[in-house]
């Protein structure tokens, strides 16, 4: 029974990983249609931030705090540059702006290369992530790892501020009018590019978020943005382009599978399993799990 | 564009992307037709050109890179005292990257373009398996400083590294000694973990171990919860980690998060050493196990000497492992063997090569001329909580490389 429970934790917290990376490239790929290669490299940006941080700030607590809207903000304005340079330039070709940021991302590859080596750095934990707690007691106790559950706590923020956001919010509502109908939203005096720039900083900042978690997780390197985007790419496929409902269920859904699979089998044929099941589910369902109806967000 | 259109571009753009990276795998195996022809090695010069193939980026680079190092020392040393055969040492260094076809296409640049008279380096067995033919085909050298599985034998290569009978055995004999009956494996998923874990079943299976579970990440994995649950579970007595590279970051941190200790289940690593447990973070490794021919900590004049000029050159918080030990070990025992055969060409070195020796920092060494192996003391050490690691058992003699464990009736059938 606890192997269950242990299991779906575990797919839980690989899910919270997936979707705090799917979250700002679903915004910017469902509101804009902008697919961004350099979103991994926005994630990459947010984790060098925290071991930046760490160099000046001793305590690992502190910093990993005070690393979050520092990655918000830096991920964010690097978001904001790429649009304003390039891709505002290319919104009426989704295509192009995959080659164009594709580009950007082997440069910002190595640009982290040359600043901050070709070896993977790694950041020290604060102790109050180290730990655990249990559950349930007994030979197999059911422990949840303090920094798995920081990991989720900082998912479900997300989601949470993203959501309001969009909803409650002015802000929201231009981001909204945007996406529904860009001519008409200008028409009726709304500064489309604004929206459009805001939209991408909020986007890519919530990448600078999901580098911070990264780093509680693994090492940190220059191509630790690329192992990771595909995943997020296929969670937004799966969830429906621009849905972060969507994007929530497949993140946790995809997680879970990928959990489950692994324990009974190994991690590879997990990964098979994991694929095939996408590829059937996008022939039964091509738009994925929420419909594109309206292109409305939230 | 409509959202299922998109879907389908997006479809379309990976399969182009795999097929892209499948035709660059294909091409870099093409290698140069010319079979078991003799290497030109360019001694034209005041100075002789060797070559350095290392991973300097990637998830490699957290190993290699500091056997660069080792292996630019034991040329720095060697060129003070006057160089080999008269001849100043000229390294050339190139990034193999991590990425095995790279590690081919750069050892074929070394080999034809530079003309050097030996290449040193390599880490992962899959880039050894990548370079061989290029170094068979061209009749060039190269000497390998890294542990590996054995059931090999080129005579284009020397390896200097442990082969199993040197790292492996005696780690499940010090296991057995220890009491220990049952195993579970963890690996990284290619062909060394694969090979020693073919070797840890036989060998379990004559001894009577139970193998309690065998599990592989890819390389460069990070996502270990899964594999760390089930390790829990298992309830083995110990666990035989065979991970290579940065993943043992995230395997370790995820093993401490799941309530394990070295008390409770230890941990022997045949692929971390000093500069990876200062990585991965001593406070999740303190009391675990290693199995090596050399630690900083091996006493001896020799490695006093060499730690001290390895801290003076590259700072006095870096430590020294066992593939730098045998990197830099592979650089004089090469220039040992072409002061003895008074010739570059890689026909003599190798004919002079049988029982050269060095005083290397981790003992006396001797070449094996049958196997091109050499002669190693094993040791197994226990991780500090200071990040060095200390001897707790020793084979006191070095022993006699096996790379096919000829010498063991349980390994038949194995190569």
């Amino acid at each position: 029974m606890t192997v269950i429970l242990s299991q779906s934790f575990t797919g839980v917290s690989i899910g919270a990983v997936l979707l705090l990376i799917a979250l700002g490239l679903s915004l910017t790929f469902g509101q804009m249609g902008v697919i961004n290669m350099a979103h991994g490299e926005f994630i990459m940006a947010g984790a060098y931030t925290v071991y930046v941080v760490q160099q000046s700030v001793e305590a690992p607590g502190t910093s990993l705090l005070l690393a979050l809207p520092v990655a918000f903000l830096v991920a964010g304005a690097m978001g904001v540059l790429l649009e304003w340079l390039l891709i505002r330039r290319l919104y009426t070709r989704p295509l192009d702006t995959l080659l164009v940021t594709w580009g950007v991302s082997l440069m910002l590859q190595q640009l982290a290369r040359d600043i901050f080596g070709a070896p993977n750095v790694h950041t020290r934990a604060p102790s109050w992530l180290s730990g655990r707690i249990t559950l349930i007691g007994g030979e197999h106790p059911l422990t949840l790892a303090h920094s798995r559950l920081f990991i989720l706590a900082l998912a479900l923020a997300a989601v949470l501020a993203l959501t309001l956001t969009l909803r409650l919010t002015s802000l929201g509502r231009r981001m909204r009018a945007v996406v529904q109908h860009r001519e008409l939203a200008e028409a009726s005096g709304i500064a489309t590019g604004q929206v459009d720039r805001i939209t991408f900083f909020i986007g890519s900042g919530l990448a600078g978020l999901a580098g911070v978690a990264l780093t509680l997780v693994g090492p940190i390197g220059p191509t630790m943005g690329t192992n990771i985007i595909i995943d997020a790419f296929l969670v937004i496929v799966v969830g429906g382009i621009g849905q972060l409902r969507g994007a929530v269920i497949a993140a946790f859904a995809l997680g879970v599978l990928q959990a489950v699979m692994e324990y009974s089998t190994t991690v590879s044929l997990a990964r098979v399993v994991v694929l095939v099941a996408i590829v059937a589910f996008l022939q039964w369902r091509p738009q994925g799990i929420y419909t594109l109806r309206t292109r409305s967000l939230a | 564009m409509p959202p299922i259109a998109r879907v389908r571009h997006l479809a379309a753009i990976a399969v182009a992307s795999v097929t892209a990276l499948a035709l660059t795998a294909c091409g870099a195996r093409t290698g140069e037709e010319t079979e078991n022809a003799a290497a030109t090695v360019d001694t034209s010069g005041d100075t002789i050109k060797v070559g350095l193939l290392n991973s300097l980026s990637g998830t490699m680079a957290i190993s290699e890179v500091t056997v660069r190092d080792a292996l630019l020392l034991a040329i720095e040393e060697i060129n003070a005292d006057g160089g080999v055969l008269g001849k100043q040492i000229e390294p050339i260094s190139e990034d193999g990257a991590s990425d095995w076809p790279t590690f081919a296409e750069k050892s074929e640049k070394l080999i034809q373009q530079d003309q050097v008279a030996a290449v040193f380096g390599c880490w992962t067995s899959a880039s050894r398996k990548a370079v061989l033919p290029v170094f068979e085909q061209n009749g060039s050298l190269l000497f390998y400083p890294v542990q590996y599985e054995g059931l090999e034998q080129s005579p284009n290569i020397f390896y200097t590294g442990a082969t199993t009978n040197q790292q492996i055995v005696p780690a499940l004999d010090y296991l057995v000694e220890q009491g220990v009956e049952s195993l579970y494996l963890v690996g990284s998923d290619y062909v060394f973990p694969r090979t020693a874990n073919r070797i840890i079943r036989a060998y379990a299976e004559e001894h009577g171990i139970e193998i309690s579970g065998e599990d592989y990440a890819p390389l460069g994995s990070t996502e270990f919860s899964t594999i760390a649950n089930k390790v829990e579970r298992s309830g083995a007595d110990a666990v035989f980690n065979t991970l290579n590279g940065d993943s043992n970051v995230s395997f370790f941190s995820e093993y401490a998060a799941t309530g394990l200790t070295a008390e409770t289940m230890p941990v022997l690593s045949v692929s971390i050493a000093e500069e990876e447990v200062n990585s991965i973070g001593a406070e999740n490794l303190a009391g675990q196990l290693t199995s090596w021919n050399y630690y900083q900590t091996t006493e001896g004049a020799a490695n006093e000497a060499f730690v001290a000029a390895y801290q003076e050159r590259y700072g006095a918080d870096r430590p020294t492992s066992d593939p730098m030990e045998a990197a830099y070990t592979s650089v004089h025992l090469w220039a040992a063997m072409v002061e003895e055969a008074g010739s570059f060409e890689v026909a003599d070195v190798r004919a002079a090569a049988d029982g050269i020796t060095f005083e290397a920092p981790e003992g006396t060494v001797t070449v094996d001329g049958e196997t091109q192996h050499i002669f190693k003391t094993n040791r197994i050490g226990e991780i500090g909580a200071d990040g060095l690691i200390t001897e707790v058992w020793s084979s006191e003699e070095p022993i006699r490389p096996d790379p096919y464990l000829r010498e063991y009736d349980w390994a038949e059938g194995l190569s």
